[in-house]
């Protein structure tokens, strides 16, 4: 049985500038295992944040085939693939992207509430008892400092249990402490829930803390390094 | 949840919140504010017109039912024609004037008058002796001042002020007919007759009689139907002109809910992104929007209902003569509706725009 959490052959992405044609990704290759702590390097341009917003259903393949979590990305319709935010993706950004108006555990409760579930799922409290953020509920983003942010937005994309936490440049914002801090808390999430974590960064320090690592250049992935 | 984001971005941003939100509430109190002083003045029109005491009112026949203000547009020489007519008490020939910009002055034979209404009330003074002596009432000797043996210059006349009445009866102003006739070259014309019969109980039966012998000259109407002609519906000219209020609300609505809404959505830019990518619907994007402008109207309708609160007991303390306003709670939702209508059109292009926009150009939005 095969137990590939992503499943990508050939994948190419076309944006089309203009009269120009920018090709972001030239065929892509990548297989992600169930529970897989897979770490996405390369240069600005390379192409991994095409990657990850492809797998995060926010753009569509221009050709090649995406299967995340059994479901075949091509195939989907925009709202299907709106859908498969809700229940299959948990996004984390380097700029943390809580929203300004809102405290933590409303920021939580939302994205709960658009996936359209009622109560937090069993052993989120002991997420969030990992993640350190449980007196910190009540705060709004202004009143927390980075990594404060930061875990709140990994709580944030947890919630609804997906299948993928696709973090972009998790630590891009943060200081080495907090960078620390919320490496291992990845890698923790990883080993003791078994989450599929997907990570984009150009900090080899950063990439060392997942269980593979592939490299990306000019919209290609050259290595793999387990 | 949705609905707490709705509040939470309101709060957030809540001197916008509030400055559009007084725009909507000073829409609803105009539209209210007409509404009220519309209907105060056909009311106080209304109430002076009863309290003369007639049972019967001739005017024009113009072959249509509206209200009509038109001076002198019945020949006087009716008067004594009808007051002959069987079971007629007494006639008296009205000519009404409109002196400044809603206040009208009333020519009439004093004497036959107090027969047909049972007597003016002086609070001061007493009644008229020569042809530029002027009556006025309390509420407007009280709003300008006046007291009797002043000269008061009204119509580019001089007249002599010699006696304060009781309102309710007549115009603000009451001066001898002939005088009024003459200044306004109305020369032995009115623009009503007001009958008083032997039996107010016959006023339909000799509504129809009259109507049957005056027929091309003059309408009949019984003091019940000739007060009920005093709503908006029955004046053209009212009618359109709140209308046309009504359309700039709704425009000014729109424009103020639009113009919020729209740079909420440029300042909300990555906010959106962020939705996005949690999994909201283009369609919840726009329910959000939406939200926000219904809040909005909302609070604009209630502070709408206060400012109209205090514009009344503002005009009521300024000008309780010349603008006698209402309230008209029956149009509140009515007003609210518009608001709200405006509101809804101001936040569909903007709530589409957002709704529109890429996830991925919003999310790296600055």
């Amino acid at each position: 049985m095969n137990t590939a959490m992503i499943q990508v052959r050939g994948l190419r992405k076309t944006y089309h500038t203009g009269d120009v044609d920018v090709h972001a990704l030239r065929g892509v290759d990548l297989e992600v295992q169930r529970g897989e702590f897979l770490a996405v390097m390369g240069p600005s341009g390379s192409g991994k944040s095409t990657l990850f917003h492809i797998l995060g259903g926010l753009a569509p393949p221009t050709d090649g085939h995406v299967f995340v979590d059994g479901l075949d990305l091509r195939a989907l319709t925009e709202s299907e693939r709106t859908e498969m935010r809700q229940r299959k993706i948990g996004f984390v950004f380097q700029k943390y992207n809580l929203l300004p108006t809102l405290t933590a555990r409303d920021n939580i409760a939302l994205a709960q509430a658009l996936g359209k579930r009622k109560s937090w799922p069993e052993g989120f409290n002991e997420i969030l008892d990992l993640l350190g953020i449980k007196q910190r509920l009540r705060h709004k983003p202004r009143a927390m400092s980075g990594g404060e942010q930061q875990r709140v937005a990994i709580a944030r994309a947890l919630v609804n249990q997906p299948a993928i936490l696709l973090a972009d440049e998790p630590t891009g914002n943060l200081d080495t402490e907090n960078s620390d801090l919320v490496l291992n808390l990845l890698r923790d999430l990883n080993k003791r829930t078994g989450q599929t974590i997907l990570m984009i960064t150009h900090n080899p320090e950063a990439a060392a803390f997942a269980d593979r690592m592939v490299t990306m250049r000019d919209g290609r992935i050259l290595t793999s390094d387990s | 949840m949705i609905n707490k984001l709705v509040l939470e971005n309101l709060k957030h941003r809540w001197v916008r919140t509030l400055l559009s939100a007084l725009v909507v509430g000073v829409q609803v109190m105009s539209i209210l504010t007409l509404i009220g002083l519309s209907r105060g003045m056909l009311q106080d029109s209304a109430n002076r017109t009863k309290g003369t005491g007639a049972d019967i009112v001739l005017r024009p026949d113009t072959g249509h039912g509206t209200l009509s203000f038109s001076s002198g547009q019945v020949k006087e020489s009716f008067v004594p024609y009808v007051a002959k007519l069987p079971h007629v008490r007494q006639a008296v020939g009205v000519l009404t004037q409109a002196v400044e910009l809603i206040t009208s002055m009333n020519g009439v034979n004093f004497d036959e008058f107090q027969k047909i209404s049972g007597g003016l009330r002086f609070l001061s003074g007493g009644p008229p002796q020569g042809p530029d002596d002027l009556l006025v009432d309390e509420a407007y000797a009280r709003q300008h001042r006046l007291h009797v043996g002043q000269t008061v210059k009204l119509l580019n006349h001089d007249w002599h002020l010699v006696g304060i009445v009781q309102g309710g009866m007549l115009a603000r102003f009451i001066v001898p007919l002939t005088t009024l006739q003459d200044l306004t070259s109305n020369s032995k014309r009115v623009s009503q007759i007001l009958v008083k019969l032997d039996n107010p109980s016959l006023a339909d039966r000799e509504v129809a009689e009259f109507n049957e012998k005056l027929k091309g000259n003059l309408q009949a109407i019984s003091m019940a139907d000739f007060l009920s002609l005093f709503n908006i519906n029955n004046i053209p000219q009212l009618k359109a002109f709140i209308a046309v209020i009504t359309a700039l609300a709704v425009v000014v609505g729109f424009l103020v809910v639009f113009l919020s809404m729209y740079t909420a959505v440029v300042e909300r830019t990555r906010e959106i992104g962020i939705l996005k990518a949690l999994g909201a619907k283009p369609w919840t994007v726009v329910d959000i929007l939406v939200r926000e402008a219904v809040v909005l109207a909302l609070i604009g309708c209630a502070l709408g209902i206060v400012l109209t609160i205090i514009a009344k007991a503002a005009i009521l303390a300024i000008a309780p003569a010349s603008l006698p306003v209402t309230d008209a709670p029956d149009w509140w939702p009515i007003a609210a509706a518009i608001a709200l209508g405006g509101a809804l059109l101001g936040a569909i292009y903007p709530g589409l725009k957002a709704a529109r926009q890429d996830a991925i150009e919003a999310l790296s939005y600055e």
